[in-house]
């Protein structure tokens, strides 16, 4: 008897062992392979130095660092930050009553409006900014309207501009902004805003008491998933800013295509983990649900 | 009677405020829809030559253009299949399963999602010229595997979330071995949150352009050819081409989506 | 009666918490037997222990004289009723009460005759094509009974199953129930923490208290006879008294309370000198306006409170301490706030050893040897 529950102790967490290894075993292997070390690899690159054929020698050099505060970087860098910012406050300010209606109407136009809202999103997003270009270009659409109607009598550039790069930031990343802030108040329970009118809030006090302490969690996570991915689209300054509004993730990108000073890049990269990691751990302090961010 | 006329102003603002948004979401969107239609045949294709289907017939002759959808529809097919198998056994792995390490692959997990795309993008590049790995179809489904096993584990998560666990021991209580119960119990009932997240990873797949950028080589994808035309001018094949994928995508969602929601609720 | 389940001597330990101790507990053939005590005793460990969903640390299992550890639960001819019914929400009611024959690979058209049938005694016909999330509160419960009573197990295991349904409900399925268990004379081993339950449906309670059973007994045997402390404060409203006897004459001890002594029926196993617990039912109890004999608690009348047909009486003793008294309704009281002087018949009042009992046996054993 002894012998045989000895033997079984020893089986079954084998058993379970292996099952365990079959399930996890995948993930662990890719999120290791394909995510810590590579990015603990261009951690260690940012501290390489480059020959002069452009190739990556592992010799240290803090240079990399050093170059991250020239002026001119100072300045995109400002640059970046302001046009993120800008873009996450458009965001709150177009997405929140928009999301507040959707969420608030009746069930089954609601399902409607809501997939509205997904479906533009489900066209390349390359396509779509460029569709923003072919409407504001000095021969698109606006301009031939403006034209016509005799408001202008030439076309104004309305192009390259950081407020165009701002236009496209917003409109690239307002869906993540809606969907957490949809969320959030639909969660919201009617009878809270019945409860606070009856204890004689005016509608404004109504908003500021319960409504937005209460979806705040929304905004949160949808400003964190509007702000930093706004760094790194460096299509959209690209197409629309025209090198005008250039961003950090137009300098990543240069060092790691034309530019071809890897190192550099990886340097560059770095400040936005750093600065990615400040805002997660601020979002966390604030009180916020890493798995709000998921879906 | 005042309160009342109050409500219908509000009512009208709303409505009127939520037009607008609609407006500026599909905006670009007819911009694209209508320059399909465009006869114009000079770079950069923008000013309005008279309506034309001929880029409709076109598009079938441009065969790069093709090819890079077709590339396109082949990484994000197998990408969302192994990001979904790999991710389901992971969710419910590391729901089961305490193990150590655990924190530390739960941590990596928000990276893809956190991080901004061009970092992920150019670590990978790093790391698969590293490696010397060549550049291309293995690389993309690579990188696309990458960052859509995240969101088929939130996802799969979430409905884990509800999940309780006594239905497997009932099924286990019945008759039913592990195998058995995994799929008889395990899957159909974690099948919406499995259905929700390879959604999430085939949409995410097919609209990458930034990462795919870095890791692309010579196998170009459909955004990518995209964004090579975008300099030049976009031409209006390219056009018809996104209107026919936009309605493709809308039949689809309305499909599905309407059925996901039902499921949900039950 | 022959016993199904046998279990001997079984612990269970998470860490450093021990769950269950040294449980040894004997289920007679078509025995209703409820483990009832409050939420953390180990009972719901026990059960599922018998169920296979939990492995005893030490110990064995046997149903029909055969060790079942090594066993998977679903090898086991004993099926379970979860507490959360365990619906499986993405099948028919028709699916989920099939589901064991399936797995048994029983034909199709059996299944569907047994199936009909089971629906039928849970009175279910015609509900077939649902889901489980169109059902009520007592319709999940009855599938969840039919689809586990359908396999024709050896014994039944039901853990906490009418812990979500409200009162009334509850009531009619507590009967139901045991109809039920009389007519198919299946044995059932029933997980309750609720003492109303336990009292009205089982054959025999095991109250279990701190991971081992306190006491194992008829309901009236544990309501009258109560083995411990626990199981008389646990099990209906008791008055509790600790004492020392200080006096045995004819059977019946004199205890010297904190307030004064009593009289109680003594058992052999008590001895003079003892610190024991007296426990006496509030329907036992009685008080009078002038001294009682015998007793010499003198307490204040601090409250009525009318409960339909009988009255309860709050008294309060020189230390604070209350004690309840029930009498029927329309008989002459003393008012609030005057003397009055509680007593009780000898035989009325159980005595209860101490746990310094049990250390005054152990001593006199090793003197012994």
């Amino acid at each position: 008897m002894k012998e045989e529950s000895r033997e079984k102790r020893i089986k079954k967490p084998s058993g379970d062992t292996l099952s365990a290894l079959v399930m996890v075993g995948p993930v662990t292997l890719i999120m290791v392979l394909l995510v810590a070390v590579p990015l603990i690899y261009v951690a260690v690159m940012s501290f390489c130095s480059i020959d002069e054929y452009y190739n990556v020698i592992p010799r240290f050099t803090p240079e990399n660092y050093e170059r991250l505060l020239d002026a001119d970087y100072l300045k995109i860098y400002a640059r970046s930050v302001f046009i993120a910012f800008i873009t996450t406050v458009l965001c709150i300010l177009i997405g929140y009553p928009f999301s507040y209606v959707i969420a608030r109407t009746a069930s089954r136009k609601k399902k409607i409006l809501y997939m509205l809202v997904i479906i533009p999103f489900w066209t390349n997003s390359l396509i779509r900014i460029y569709g923003w270009r072919s409407f504001l270009g000095s021969s698109g659409w606006l301009n031939s309207l403006l034209i016509s109607l005799h408001i202008v009598s030439e076309p104004i550039e309305l192009l390259y501009k950081n407020g165009t790069t701002i236009l496209g930031m917003t409109y690239c990343l307002i869906p993540f902004m809606i969907l957490p802030m949809y969320t959030a108040i639909e969660k919201l329970d009617g009878s809270l805003l019945e409860a606070s009118s009856d204890l004689g809030a005016k509608p404004a006090a109504t908003f500021f008491e319960v409504i937005l302490p209460l979806t705040s969690s929304g905004i949160f996570s949808g400003s964190l998933m509007v702000f930093i991915p706004c760094l790194g689209y460096f299509f959209v300054s690209d197409i629309l800013g025209g090198g005008n509004s250039d961003m950090i993730g137009n300098l990543i990108e240069r060092q790691f295509q034309s530019g071809n000073n890897w190192p550099l890049g990886a340097a560059l990269s770095i400040v936005l983990i750093v600065l990615t990691l400040v805002l997660v751990k601020l979002y966390q302090k604030l009180g916020g649900d890493m798995d709000a961010l998921g879906v | 009677m005042d309160k009342k006329k109050n409500k219908g102003l509000k009512k009208k603002i709303s409505v009127a405020y939520c037009t607008l948004v609609y407006l500026f979401l599909f905006l670009p969107i007819s911009v694209i829809v209508v320059n399909s239609f465009n006869a114009t045949t000079t770079k950069p294709y923008m000013s309005w030559k008279g309506f034309t289907l001929d880029w409709y017939v076109k598009l079938w002759d441009n065969s790069s253009l093709l090819e890079a959808f077709g590339n396109t529809m082949i990484i994000a097919g197998v990408s969302t299949l192994l990001a979904t198998v790999i991710g389901t056994l992971g969710a419910i792995g590391m729901y089961r399963y305490r193990f150590r390490g655990r924190a530390i692959v739960d941590g990596l997990l928000y990276i893809p999602v956190v991080i901004p795309e061009i970092v992920l993008g150019i670590s990978l590049l790093t790391i698969f010229a590293k490696a010397d790995i060549p550049r291309g179809m293995l690389t993309l489904i690579l990188a696309h595997v990458t960052f859509c096993i995240p969101f088929v584990i939130f996802n799969v998560r979430a409905r884990l979330a509800g999940y309780d666990i006594s239905i497997e021991e009932a099924s286990m209580d019945l008759g039913a071995n592990r195998r058995t119960t995994f799929f008889e119990v395990t899957l159909p009932v974690l099948a919406p949150g499995i259905l929700g997240g390879a959604l999430l990873a085939f949409t995410i797949s097919i609209d990458d352009v930034i990462i795919s950028y870095f890791v692309y080589g010579q196998t170009k994808t459909y955004p990518l050819k995209v964004m090579e035309s975008v300099k030049s001018g976009v031409a209006p094949d390219v056009n018809a081409l996104s209107t026919l994928i936009l309605i493709g995508t809308v039949i689809f969602v309305v499909l599905t989506q309407g059925d996901l929601f039902n499921k949900k609720r039950a | 009666m022959k016993n199904i389940v046998e279990i001997e001597g079984i612990n269970k330990i998470y860490g450093s918490n021990h769950v269950v101790r040294d449980l040894s507990l004997s289920v007679g053939e078509g025995e209703f037997l409820t483990l009832l005590g409050s939420s953390g005793c180990g009972k719901t460990t026990t059960l599922r222990m018998i169920a296979g969903f939990e492995e005893p640390t030490s110990g064995t299992i046997k149903v029909e004289g055969k060790s079942i550890e090594e066993k998977e639960p679903f090898e086991r001819n004993v099926n379970t009723v979860f507490q959360s019914y365990a619906l499986f929400p993405h099948k028919t009611i028709y699916d989920n009460i099939a589901y064991g024959l399936k797995m048994k690979k029983v034909p199709k058209d059996e299944i569907k005759s047994r199936v009909k049938e089971m629906m039928e005694l849970v009175q279910l016909l015609g509900y077939e094509k649902r889901y489980p999330s169109q059902l009520s509160g007592g319709q999940k419960q009855r599938v969840a009974i039919a689809r586990a009573l359908i396999n024709q197990p050896r014994v039944l295991l039901l853990d906490e199953p009418l812990g979500a349904l409200d009162l009334k409900l509850r009531k009619q399925m507590q009967i139901e129930l045991k109809r039920l268990q009389k007519k198919l004379n299946i044995t059932f081993i029933y997980v309750t923490h609720d003492q109303e339950e336990a009292l009205t449906m089982s054959d025999r309670i095991a109250v279990m208290h701190d991971g081992v059973i306190d006491q194992l007994a008829t309901p009236t045997e544990i309501y009258e006879h109560p083995a411990t402390k626990f199981v008389a404060t646990f099990i209906g409203e008791t008055n509790t008294y600790d004492g020392c006897i200080s006096a045995i004459s004819d059977g019946v001890a004199t205890m010297t309370l904190e307030n004064g002594a009593v009289k109680v029926a003594c058992p052999d196993d008590f001895s003079i000198l003892e610190y024991a617990t007296v426990s006496v039912r509030p329907e036992k109890m009685r008080f009078s306006k002038t001294p009682v004999e015998g007793f010499e608690l003198v307490a204040q009348v601090k409250d009525y409170i009318y409960v339909g047909s009988v009255l309860k009486c709050i008294v309060s003793l020189p230390n604070g301490n209350e004690l309840k008294i029930e009498r029927l309704a329309g008989q002459e009281l003393p008012p609030v706030g005057s003397r009055c002087y509680p007593y009780w018949a000898p035989e009325d009042a159980v005595l209860i050893h101490n746990e310094s009992h049990y250390y005054f046996e152990a001593l006199k054993n090793i003197k012994l040897a």
